[in-house]
């Protein structure tokens, strides 16, 4: 069986209830993803064993947490015995010590005085000229990277990341992004991070775990939850599909070509070299539909689909069609209930997706 | 100067040290329990500690004179042991003092642990940090400017204190007589120039604590 995170919590706050059953890959970054009380930053501190919830929790093969009903005897493992990592929401930096010393406070305690790995975290987030500063002199951005480093060079088996971008302004979460997706790349542990920031699912997300009310909506690999209709009303106000993409071609007319598995996306020029990675977004209300492909359209972006659903959505008058690719693709798009009857849209149409805006998310 | 007021300055200031220390080892459990309990004590246990701020220190002094007497519960118990009665001896003027100037350490340390909050201790937890060594390695040290207006205050307070004095250690010259007690004695006998040099003296040494103090306060803040 393939190595996987178990976690079964049950927790009663007299006015809210935790309860989930989540079984979690065992490596890239699982987003929970909710609005705020969906109990999001909750189911967290209970993976961190912050928050005392009655349950299961393995990680990595280990049990961290078993506990019951009905049993009295239980295992539990308190928060600092745990090999975890946390980054918390705002600055969590010690400020009694300097940046170096925070990022050894973490290392002697948990064996690696050796500072395995010390060179390649403090590179990897950028932080090698802060080392001898204060955390009082850092900005916000510089803090989360620093507080990011600590957390690596205890080197847990699980990072959980609680809102890290929440609190920087637009410009700091512009500044850090690319630190946190160079992170998803290079580590090899799985990555719990809370998020309620659609931008920040779109970006990093390789699971996706959408809580409700204490209560797991979806769990399932990111862009194919992104692409359900069925999803609740809380979910569907930012309705769209992510694509992995790759630069292509740079074309002579100030257009960059980015291919996917089902066909190709012409979006203006990316300074990124051929080859490179690129997440894109596209929201289904950014996609029309039209029974023929018209040569007179200005619209580049055009796909031959199929439509697989047909779902309410969360605005009156408007439905949200799954759209599927000849390649299984999914795209999503917004369309009004009177051209639904007017194209005659129903599971099994073919169709022609025109995709008007593309956001590009890197 | 003469040299009883010497020996008085030299008792007061080996009181107040001593009181001090005790103080801070005292007062830092409780300061700590204080401001992380959630049990329904904490209000009864954190007005007792802060009833000295209200009491007259005659009546402290009149039942603390009780309870170390030759018929107190610690009375009974020191004699058992051997030790005399605590009442008109230095120690019984130490322990009396604890009581009296409790409050003004613990409540500066338990803002300090307050405004602190549980994130710190949170975070050493995620680093590995049992709760010992947290409280150690994170707490103590964030929670220092509490600890020196803490020792400060707590400093100061027992050297200015008096009636709890007169009431159990009496005025015994170079065993119990402090600073404030031989003021007394000197004004009761009309000799007002030894009187200023001592009364002058605690004056220019209280303005200078409390002008450490809110200059720290200034510059940092009362309980960060």
């Amino acid at each position: 069986m393939e190595p996987v995170i178990e976690a079964n919590f049950q927790l009663a706050y007299p006015d809210f209830r935790l309860q989930v059953d989540l079984r979690l890959p065992d490596k890239g970054v699982t987003v929970l993803f909710g609005h705020s009380g969906s109990g999001k930053t909750t189911l967290l501190r209970c993976f961190a064993g912050l928050n005392r919830a009655r349950g299961r929790l393995v990680v990595a093969g280990e049990i961290w947490q078993k506990e019951e009903q009905g049993k009295i005897r239980g295992i539990f493992l308190p928060t600092h015995k745990r090999p975890l990592g946390l980054v918390f929401q705002e600055a969590s930096l010690f400020s009694h010590l300097s940046v170096r010393k925070n990022l050894e406070y973490g290392m002697k305690r948990s064996g690696n005085q050796a500072g395995a790995g010390f060179d390649a975290s403090v590179d990897l987030l950028g932080i090698r000229p802060l080392l001898d500063r204060a955390p009082e002199g850092l900005s916000g951005g510089e803090r989360q990277r620093v507080a990011v480093a600590r957390a690596l060079l205890t080197r847990p088996r699980l990072l959980l990341m609680d809102e890290p971008l929440a609190a920087l302004d637009l410009k700091r979460k512009l500044e850090i992004l690319p630190y946190l997706e160079k992170l998803r790349e290079e580590l090899d542990i799985p990555v719990l991070y809370v998020s309620h920031a659609p931008d920040e699912v779109a970006r990093l997300a390789d699971h996706l775990v959408l809580l409700e009310n204490g209560q797991v909506a979806a769990s399932g690999p990111a862009l194919a939850t992104l692409a359900r209709v069925d999803l609740p009303p809380a979910f569907a106000d930012d309705a769209g599909v992510v694509l992995e993409t790759t630069v292509a071609a740079h074309e002579a007319d100030g257009l960059t070509r980015l291919e996917f598995p089902g066909g190709h996306l012409y979006v203006s020029r990316q300074d990124k070299p051929l080859g490179s990675r690129l997440r894109c977004r596209i929201h289904a209300s950014d996609v029309s539909l039209a029974l023929a492909t018209h040569g007179d359209s200005s619209i580049l972006n055009t796909f031959f689909a199929r439509v697989q659903t047909v779902a309410a959505a969360d605005t009156p008058g408007h439905v949200l069609a799954q759209l599927r690719l000849p390649d299984g693709t999914l795209l999503l798009a917004r369309i009004t209930e009177r051209s639904r009857v007017a194209l005659g849209v129903a599971p099994g149409l073919s169709i022609v997706a025109q995709v008007k805006s593309v956001a590009l998310l890197a | 100067m003469e040299t009883s007021s010497l020996s008085a300055i030299w008792l007061t200031i080996k009181l107040a040290s001593l009181v001090t220390v005790l103080l801070l080892l005292i007062g830092t459990p409780i300061s700590w329990w204080l401001s992380r309990t959630r049990s329904r004590w904490k209000g009864p246990i954190g007005a007792v500690v802060a009833l000295p701020l209200v009491l007259p220190p005659t009546v402290l002094g009149f039942y603390l004179l009780l309870f170390m007497g030759p018929h107190g519960l610690m009375g009974k118990i020191t004699q058992a042991l051997g030790w005399g009665v605590l009442s008109f001896s230095f120690t019984g003027l130490v322990i009396a003092s604890v009581f009296y100037s409790l409050p003004f350490v613990v409540q500066p340390i338990q803002n300090a642990f307050e405004a602190m909050g549980e994130r710190p201790l949170e975070v050493a937890a995620s680093l590995r940090a049992s709760p010992l060594d947290a409280f150690f390695s994170v707490a103590l040290p964030l929670a220092r400017p509490g600890f020196v207006t803490a020792a400060i205050l707590g400093f100061a307070h027992t050297i200015g204190e008096f009636g709890v004095v007169l009431m159990i250690g009496g005025n015994i010259p170079g065993k119990t007589q402090v600073l404030s007690v031989r003021i007394y004695d000197y004004v009761e006998a009309m000799e007002y120039g030894e009187a200023h040099i001592l009364a002058a003296g605690m004056v220019i040494f209280s303005f200078l604590v409390l002008l450490a103090l809110y200059g720290r306060r200034g510059h940092k803040g009362w309980s960060r």
